[in-house]
């Protein structure tokens, strides 16, 4: 991982090469895992190894398809599921909105960053926010789209690794790739809880969900959402504020990218 | 099942991935498409990031609490215990994701093999 963010790579080539060349390090390595226990989550609904593989090509980011995963295991209905999706991946929008300042290049084709978008999930993301200012604007697509397609392809293989590790190892390391999910997200979420107002809806949400999943397995988790990410929003626009909050500068994943 | 229901049933879950993906993608394309005419530190975005980290927590909560599939085998003491280890690793090597996920799985992994084991 580059902390010093260089300042330019010579040719929007070079950039494509040195994005793929950052992703393959500590990115690569978390997310890596993710993806294994992601392979492994497939495995345990009973799916394929090919639905696995479909889902990290088509529906590139984690978050949602563990929801998309989960609810199908528990019987979802196809409204249910794609609300959850949704709502999982609207985060996205803003996401991409502010990055997209950073990627655009007079002369670059439209179709280019409608194409590329599809890497906008937080690791790729994160990188791009990151080194893109300090590029020049023709080499700054180049180096987001270089970064993303190594990640993504490192996401494919790793599904596949996750499916088919959790048939030939025993059960009880099975069991570890399987809980590597809600162990990395709990973490991602602790590391990012920055806004009062996430940080209240992480809270919220987690009290909530486990009881209102008994209440409805369909619809429990888009209730929950709502639910309690409104009231946490509401608390935060009511509470008082606190000068400067303590931002810590943690995780290494949110440098610059407030918003 | 007759032969067209179990072919549904094959089917079901690459519809359930397909409309997934077109969920996700419909907010990057949105994002592409609308830079520069919308602000994206609005409030409304605020609640929807607020919906989602709900949402979220809200899953991995019930995933560690009342899982499905494989980790529904292995004892809820055991998965909280597994949580709260994956927090004090990251608390105690300054943040770092990767050496608390290690320790919160392999503390599951163990617990459950040293019950086995008696």
């Amino acid at each position: 991982m580059t902390s010093n963010s260089p300042q330019a790579f010579g040719s929007p080539r070079a950039a494509a090469l040195a994005g793929m060349r950052d992703s393959a390090g500590v990115p690569m390595l978390v997310l890596g895992a993710s993806y294994i226990g992601f392979g492994s989550l497939v495995h345990g609904a009973g799916l394929d190894v090919w639905l696995g593989l479909f889902s990290t090509f088509t529906g590139w980011a984690l978050p949602g398809q563990i929801v998309l995963v989960e609810l199908y295991s528990l019987g979802g209905s196809l409204l249910v599921v794609a609300a959850a999706v949704a709502m999982t991946n609207a985060r996205l929008l803003p996401m991409t909105v502010a990055l997209m300042p950073w990627l655009r290049h007079r002369g670059t084709p439209a179709w280019r960053y409608y194409l590329f978008s599809h890497y906008v999930a937080v690791t790729a993301w994160a990188a791009a926010m990151r080194v893109c200012p300090n590029l020049p604007p023709e080499q700054r697509l180049p180096y987001f789209a270089g970064f993303g397609t190594t990640l993504w392809a490192m996401c494919l293989a790793t599904t596949a690794i996750g499916f088919y590790l959790t048939g030939l190892l025993p059960g009880f390391v099975t069991l570890g790739l399987v809980f590597l999910n809600p162990i990395y997200f709990m973490l991602v979420f602790v590391a990012d809880a920055r806004h009062r107002g996430r940080i209240l809806a992480l809270a919220t949400g987690a009290v909530m969900g486990p009881p209102l999943h008994l209440v409805s397995a369909d619809w429990g988790l888009l209730i929950t959402g709502v639910l309690a990410g409104s009231v946490a929003f509401a608390a935060d626009l009511v509470l008082p504020r606190r000068r400067a909050s303590k931002a810590e500068a943690s995780a290494k994943a949110e440098v610059a990218a407030d918003d | 099942m007759t032969e067209p229901e179990a072919l549904a049933a094959a089917w079901w879950p690459y519809l359930l991935v397909v409309v997934g993906g077109l969920a996700t993608y419909f907010w990057r394309a949105l994002g592409v498409a609308l830079s520069g005419r919308i602000d994206a530190g609005s409030r409304l975005f605020e609640w929807v990031a607020c919906v989602a980290y709900a949402m979220l927590a809200g899953l991995i909560a019930r995933m560690i609490i009342l899982p499905n599939g494989p980790l529904a085998t292995t004892a809820s003491a055991d998965r909280i215990a597994g949580a709260v280890i994956a927090l004090a690793i990251f608390f105690l090597t300054r943040r770092n994701i990767g050496l608390g996920v290690a320790a919160g799985a392999g503390a599951l992994v163990l617990i459950t093999w040293g019950r086995a084991l008696l």
